[in-house]
């Protein structure tokens, strides 16, 4: 079946959370008038990115009214929206909801927040510590989310691959560096070429959304892309502007696509996990597990 | 000898999407603050030039103000070549003659009470007149309500070849990312005239003074080692492996660190439970911080 999926690469506006909950209605109903089920924000959508100590001010629990609401604007449409969460006991995450008609379906708290270079994340939010998928119902089924710089790590898509996906999300806020120099390209063509790979091994279509307009000194690239689950691109958006980038896949292709590449099917699991246990064992300068040499 | 194919490479930069981001970043800055309008030293060299046209492209040339502020002893060619910018862009133009101002203070400095070095008294003349058309501009950007563009570039930041709260005093800073050899084409991709790609690089504080005649190496050599040390984290040595002059790469690496104080906000003595700029940190612009609202 035939479903389609818009990308809303937006410039949401630092601290500004009411103004920033009108602008993300104004592009669901744009693209509800594109005929899209699904539509997915960037990461930090409805806060900005470069917070600091605004992190308080702008964080919201997972089941806040506004959220909820902003679900409602096209009731039949899927949201996918990154925002900052403040659990029960007042714990900040940088994390993505999944949301229908006024329903929390999913929630996923960025596992790997870069605290390195140009990123200062691990200094203002905390880690999730989980990695699932979320039933959304026909026809795509199971959904994995994810949060930009999770995608850096194979692992995380992976899982997520094996645990049911047949669409993961990744929401994204993606700072340029050296616009125009070959550095500059390779970050971005490094985000093509896992993002290709990803689709690939994990026979798993992907929707991507990263952020565009600037912060301080940072300007978010965009580049926004659907791919299918062969790694086809099917859809890209421009590189800076504002876009609602719009486009189909056909969810039935993936029966037959994982019929000519059984990759996911034939993992070997159980000797996966062997291996990781003993190099968690060995990281750890413990002596390895009595059942292997 | 070393020819220069052996020595490491300088900076790349692909000038058109450099400008895309720079006119990008420049638009942010006025959206975020609630300004229209930016006032700037115009000299005449090209660091001030591109910025005028970066400027003007980001706001218009009605609503940027370039000031022309002589000394007695400054060369007619900067005035021309300043000419040349102004008319090129069409934006408002002001000329204030530092002399009156700058000459009382001068006086003091050449009637030492005990004898300094040449240098010194070079060093401080020179500062005095960089202070001198700060205030001007700042006092400009009152009247003509607009914000400051800094026009230093990269290569000088790092070495700190440029007069604190003088020509470093500014809102913000567009070219700041930028070295002087990547600012040259991305100057030449804007259109400033030829005149000014073409002449030897001068702060024209004196007669026949050059910033490659002052600073005793070529802004070629000085960015191939800066774009090893500092972009590429490469040590002294590698530098000198790689065909780079040892005097001049220990000459660039002990000035990068010596002017540190010049690139940062003054340490503050921390005696409180949370202090500005220590664990006191947000955006510089956030809800709030935008003037009018």
């Amino acid at each position: 079946m035939e479903y389609r999926i818009a990308l809303a690469q937006m410039a949401p506006r630092l601290g500004e959370v009411d103004a920033n909950f009108a602008l993300a209605a104004d592009w669901l109903r744009r693209s509800a008038d594109s005929n899209a089920r699904l539509t997915v924000f960037p990461e930090l959508a409805l806060t900005g990115y470069l917070l600091q100590d605004l992190v308080p001010d702008v964080a919201m629990r997972a089941q806040d009214e506004r959220l909820l609401s902003l679900s409602r604007v096209s009731p039949e449409m899927l949201v996918a929206v990154g925002f900052v969460e403040e659990t029960e006991d007042h714990r900040y995450a940088n994390s993505a909801a999944l949301l229908r008609d006024g329903e929390l379906i999913g929630l996923h708290r960025k596992v790997y927040l870069p605290t390195y270079g140009l990123f200062d994340e691990g200094r203002f939010t905390r880690p999730g510590e989980r990695v699932r998928t979320h039933e959304v119902g026909p026809p795509v089924g199971r959904i994995g989310l994810s949060v930009c710089e999770d995608f850096w790590h194979a692992s995380l898509p992976m899982i997520q691959a094996l645990d049911g996906a047949s669409l993961l999300v990744n929401v994204a806020a993606g700072p340029s560096r050296a616009p125009g120099s070959a550095a500059g390209l390779a970050a971005i063509a490094g985000w093509h070429k896992m993002q290709d790979t990803y689709a690939l091994l994990g026979t798993v279509p992907i929707a991507f959304c990263n952020r565009v307009g600037n912060e301080e000194g940072l300007t978010f690239w965009g580049g926004s892309r659907l791919l299918a689950g062969d790694g086809s691109t099917v859809v890209e958006g421009p590189l800076w502007e504002e876009a609602l980038v719009v486009g189909t896949i056909e969810t039935d292709d993936l029966r037959m696509q994982r019929y000519g590449l059984p990759l996911l099917a034939d993992e070997r699991l159980e000797l996966t996990r062997r291996e990781l246990d003993r190099i968690i064992t060995e990281r750890a300068g413990l002596p390895p597990p009595a059942d292997l040499e | 000898m070393t020819e220069p194919g052996d020595l490491p490479p300088l900076p790349a930069i692909e000038p058109a999407q450099a400008v895309d981001v720079i006119v990008g970043f420049i638009r942010a800055q006025m959206e975020q603050t609630g300004f229209e309008r930016i006032v700037l030293g115009l000299s005449g060299g090209v660091d001030s030039a591109a910025v005028a046209f970066l400027c003007a492209r980001a706001v218009g040339a009605d609503n940027l103000l370039a000031i022309r502020m002589p000394f007695r002893t400054s060369s007619d060619a900067s005035e021309t070549d300043a000419l040349r910018v102004v008319s090129a862009l069409g934006c408002r133009t002001e000329r204030v003659d530092i002399t009156p101002m700058a000459e009382p203070m001068l006086a003091l400095i050449d009637q030492p009470e005990q004898p300094v070095g040449g240098d010194v008294l070079n060093v401080r003349r020179g500062n005095v007149m960089a202070r001198q058309r700060m205030i001007v501009v700042y006092d400009r950007s009152a009247a003509f309500d607009a914000l400051v563009a800094g026009t230093s570039n990269k290569t000088e930041a790092l070495l700190g070849y440029g007069t604190l709260h003088g020509d470093m005093a500014a809102a913000f800073a567009p070219i700041g990312d930028l070295y002087k050899t990547q600012l040259r084409s991305v100057a030449a991709e804007l259109g400033v005239p030829r005149e000014i790609l073409d002449k030897p690089p001068s702060a024209d504080l004196w007669p026949g003074q050059t910033d490659e005649g002052e600073l005793g190496r070529s802004y070629d050599l000085l960015d191939r080692s800066l774009f090893a040390l500092v972009d590429r984290r490469w040590s002294v040595d590698r530098c000198v492996a790689a065909g780079l002059d040892r005097a001049l790469v220990e000459w660039v690496a002990g000035r990068v660190a010596r002017m540190e104080f010049k690139r940062q906000q003054p340490p503050v003595a921390k005696v409180s439970l949370r202090t500005p700029g220590i664990d006191h940190l947000y955006p510089r612009r956030r809800p709030g911080s935008r003037r009018g609202v």
